[in-house]
C-alpha cells in the first residue's frame, strides 16, 4: 500500500506539469496582447502602449521562456487578473470556491443517502414493481438536463409559490453577513451564522440551497441507484449471505448489515468520486439558480470570453482533480482489504 | 501445401462470432420493456429529423432553414396559438418549429462528437496497445492529463478561447466537447487490443510477414472495436446533453439557430414570470430530456447485458 501511495505520488508532478502545459497551450492561441492580462491590471487599448506590456512583461520572447515565466507566476499563486470578478484571479477563486464547497457539501448527503436507499430497495425486489420503478426514476433523473430541471423547479417554487429565491443570500441577510461584525469565518454562510450566533443568517441561506441541493441530488442519485444495485445483487447472490439466511436471521439484518455493508465499498468510491464532481462542476446548476460560486463564476467569466479567469479556474479545478483522486484512491485501499494485498 | 495455407490465411472467423453475440443482444435489448420504449423514443426522432421539412416547412425566401423564423421583434414570448402552436420565445423565434429542426442539431452534434472522438480515441488507443513500451507509456500519460480536466469546465474554456477565433456557431462547441471527450475510447481500445493481440490469427498474420499497420487496420482493430463502439454509440445522449449545456451558457450556436439548448437560454431572462411563459421552457426542454432519455434507456439495457457480474446469476 505504502509503495502504491508512493508511486502515486511520484507520478502526481509529472500529471500536473502536462496540466500546465495544456493550458499553457491553450493560452498561446489568444494573441500577446489578450495574453497581457496575465501581467496588467488593465490592458491599455492604444497600441504602443500595449507593445510597451509585450515587451516588458516578455509576451514576445522564446515560448519556452515565457512558460518557464509563467510558472514561476503560477506557483507563487498568481494567476493573472480577471476581468469578470475585477480582482486577482486568484483571490476570485478564493471568494467563491467557499460557495461551491457549502453546496457539495449540503448536496453530498441527500444524493447517498437517497441513491443508496432506492439501489437497495431495487436489489432486494429484483425484476419487481419497487426494481422497474426505481430505475425508471433514477433514469429519468439522469436524462434530466440539469437547467431544464433547475428552470422547472424556478417556475414551480419561486415563480408560482415564492418559496424559494435564487441566489445565495436575500438582499437583507447580504447586508448583515457584509457589516463588519459578522465575521466571515469559512464563507459558508450556513455556518458562519452559527457561528456569529445569527440563526436568521443560516435559515435563509439554507432556503437559498434548497433547490441547488434538490437539483443536484435528483441528477445524481441515478448512478448510486445503479451501482447500488448491482453491487448489492453481486454480494446477496454470494454464500456468507446464504449461510446467514440458512442461520435463520431476519432477511432485514441480512441484507442491512450482512451484504449491505460489503455492497458500500463501491459505493464509497462512487461518493468520493461524485463528491469531486460537485466541487469542479456544478457550472449549471450554480449559474441558473444564480448561486454565486466557482461554477457560476467560470460560466460568466467564458460568456465574457475572459478566458485568463477560465483557465485559472481549470487550473485550480484540475489541480484539486488529481490531488482528490489521489485521496479516493488511498482511502479505498483502506476500506477494501483486496485492493491493499494486490 | 495449398491447404496449409489456407489454415493460416487470417480469418473472419471472429467477425461472424461477434455477429450472433450482437443478434444474441438484440434479441436481448427488445425483451426488456424500458428499452423498447428507448428505441421507439429515438427512432421518433430519427422521423421527426428526416421529414423537418414537412412538419415543419421552411418560410419562403429563407436563407438557411436551420435559423428559426421569426414573426416580429418584441422581446415578450407570445403564448401556443393556431400560428404558432407551441406559442414563440424571446424575440418572436417559433418554438414548434425551432423543436423540430433543433432534432436536426441534436443529431448532427451527437454523431459528429460521437464519430471525431471515436477516430481520435481508436488512434491513439490502438498506436498505444500495439506498438506497446515507450509509446505506450508516452499515450497513456497523455490521456491521463486530458482526464485530470473536469470535463465541462476545460470544455467550456476551450469554447471560449475558440470562439473569437472561429466564431459562434455549432463548430466551437463540437470541437471543445471532442478535445476533451476521446480518452474514453483510447483506454477502452487499447485494453481490447492487447487482449485481442495474442490470439491465433493474429500470431499468424504476423507469422506471414504482414506489415504492422496492416494487421492493426485489417486484423485487430474489426475484432477489437465492437465494445467501444457500443459505448460510443451510447453516449450519444450525454453528448446532446453537453453541448446543450455549452448552448445554454451561450458558447454553442448563432443567435436563432434551430438548437435546443439555445431556445432554454432565451428563457433565462424570464424567470420571474415563468408560471405565464412555462411553454418557452416547457417544449424544447422535454425535447431534449426525451431525446436523452431514449438513448439512456436503450444504454441502461445494453449495460445489463453486457455486465459479466449480473449474466446468470437470476
Amino acid at each position: 500500500m505504502t509503495r502504491y501511495i508512493i508511486r502515486r505520488l511520484l507520478f502526481l508532478p509529472l500529471i500536473l506539469f502536462g496540466v500546465t502545459i495544456l493550458i499553457f497551450g491553450i493560452l498561446q492561441l489568444l494573441d500577446p496582447a489578450e495574453r497581457a492580462a496575465l501581467y496588467v491590471k488593465d490592458v491599455p487599448k492604444n497600441p504602443n502602449a500595449v507593445k510597451q506590456v509585450i515587451q516588458k512583461y516578455g509576451l514576445d520572447k522564446p515560448i519556452y521562456q515565457q512558460y518557464a515565466d509563467w510558472i514561476g507566476k503560477v506557483v507563487r499563486g498568481d494567476l493573472g487578473w480577471s476581468r469578470t470578478a475585477q480582482r486577482p484571479v486568484t483571490e476570485a477563486i478564493l471568494y467563491y470556491f467557499p460557495a461551491t464547497l457549502e453546496l457539495a457539501l449540503l448536496s453530498i448527503l441527500p444524493i447517498i443517502l437517497g441513491g443508496v436507499f432506492l439501489g437497495v430497495q431495487a436489489a432486494v425486489h429484483r425484476d419487481k414493481a419497487i426494481d422497474h420503478s426505481a430505475r425508471v426514476f433514477s433514469m429519468i433523473g439522469t436524462s434530466f438536463p440539469s437547467f431544464v430541471f433547475a428552470l422547472l423547479m424556478l417556475m414551480i417554487f419561486y415563480a408560482n409559490l415564492q418559496w424559494f429565491p435564487p441566489g445565495r443570500l436575500s438582499d437583507e441577510m447580504t447586508r448583515v453577513v457584509n457589516d463588519p461584525s459578522f465575521h466571515q469565518y469559512s464563507g459558508m454562510y450556513t455556518l458562519d451564522g452559527i457561528l456569529n450566533a445569527r440563526a436568521d443568517v443560516t435559515a435563509d441561506a439554507l432556503r437559498h440551497l434548497f433547490l441547488p441541493v434538490l437539483t443536484l441530488a435528483f441528477i445524481n442519485w441515478a448512478i448510486f441507484v445503479r451501482v447500488t444495485r448491482t453491487s448489492m445483487l453481486d454480494v446477496l447472490n454470494q454464500e456468507y449471505v446464504r449461510t446467514a439466511r440458512a442461520k435463520g436471521l431476519k432477511e432485514s439484518v441480512v441484507v442491512n448489515s450482512h451484504a449491505l455493508r460489503n455492497a458500500l465499498i463501491p459505493i464509497a468510491t462512487l461518493g468520493g468520486l461524485v463528491f469531486i464532481g460537485l466541487l469542479n462542476g456544478v457550472i449549471i446548476t450554480e449559474t441558473v439558480y444564480n448561486f454565486r460560486g466557482m461554477g457560476w463564476f467560470a460560466a460568466n467569466a467564458a460568456l465574457r470570453l475572459d478566458v485568463i479567469s477560465v483557465l485559472g479556474i481549470t487550473l485550480f479545478s484540475a489541480a484539486l482533480l488529481v490531488l482528490a483522486n489521489l485521496v479516493v484512491d488511498v482511502l479505498y485501499g483502506f476500506l477494501d482489504p483486496r485492493v491493499r494485498v494486490s | 501445401m495449398a491447404q496449409q495455407s489456407l489454415t493460416l490465411t487470417p480469418t473472419a472467423r471472429p467477425v461472424v462470432r461477434q455477429n450472433s453475440e450482437l443478434s444474441k443482444m438484440l434479441r436481448q435489448i427488445t425483451r426488456n420493456p424500458l428499452s423498447i420504449v428507448g428505441i421507439f423514443l429515438v427512432l421518433a426522432f430519427v422521423a421527426v429529423a428526416a421529414f423537418a421539412p414537412v412538419i415543419a416547412p421552411t418560410p419562403e425566401g429563407a436563407r438557411d432553414p436551420y435559423i428559426i423564423p421569426r414573426d416580429g421583434f418584441k422581446a415578450e414570448p407570445q403564448p401556443p396559438s393556431a400560428e404558432h402552436p407551441f406559442g414563440t420565445t424571446e424575440g418572436q423565434y417559433d418554438i414548434f418549429y425551432g423543436v423540430v429542426w433543433g432534432t436536426r442539431t441534436a443529431f448532427l452534434a451527437g454523431l459528429l462528437i460521437v464519430a471525431i472522438a471515436l477516430v481520435i480515441g481508436l488512434t491513439v488507443g490502438s498506436l498505444a496497445a500495439y506498438f506497446g513500451g515507450w509509446v505506450d507509456d508516452v499515450l497513456m500519460r497523455v490521456t491521463e492529463i486530458f482526464l485530470a480536466f473536469p470535463f465541462l469546465i476545460a470544455a467550456l474554456t476551450l469554447a471560449a478561447v475558440l470562439q473569437p477565433k472561429l466564431g459562434r456557431g455549432l463548430y466551437t462547441g463540437i470541437i471543445a466537447l471532442v478535445a476533451f471527450g476521446w480518452m474514453g475510447y483510447a483506454r477502452l481500445i487499447r485494453g481490447d487490443i492487447f487482449s485481442t493481440k495474442e490470439r491465433e490469427y493474429v500470431l499468424a498474420a504476423h507469422s506471414l510477414g504482414v506489415r504492422d499497420w496492416r494487421i492493426l487496420v485489417r486484423h485487430i482493430l474489426p475484432n477489437a472495436i465492437f465494445p467501444v463502439m457500443v459505448v460510443a454509440s451510447l453516449e450519444i445522449g450525454t453528448y446532446v446533453l453537453s453541448f446543450a449545456a455549452l448552448s445554454f451558457l451561450g458558447l454553442g450556436a448563432e443567435l436563432g439557430y434551430a438548437d435546443w439548448g439555445q431556445m432554454l437560454a432565451l428563457s433565462r431572462n424570464w424567470i420571474t414570470n415563468l408560471s405565464r411563459y412555462w411553454y418557452i421552457v416547457v417544449f424544447p426542454g422535454v425535447a431534449l430530456l426525451l431525446f436523452v432519455l431514449g438513448w439512456n434507456l436503450i444504454g441502461d439495457a445494453i449495460r445489463d447485458i453486457v455486465d459479466p457480474r449480473l449474466r446468470g446469476t437470476k
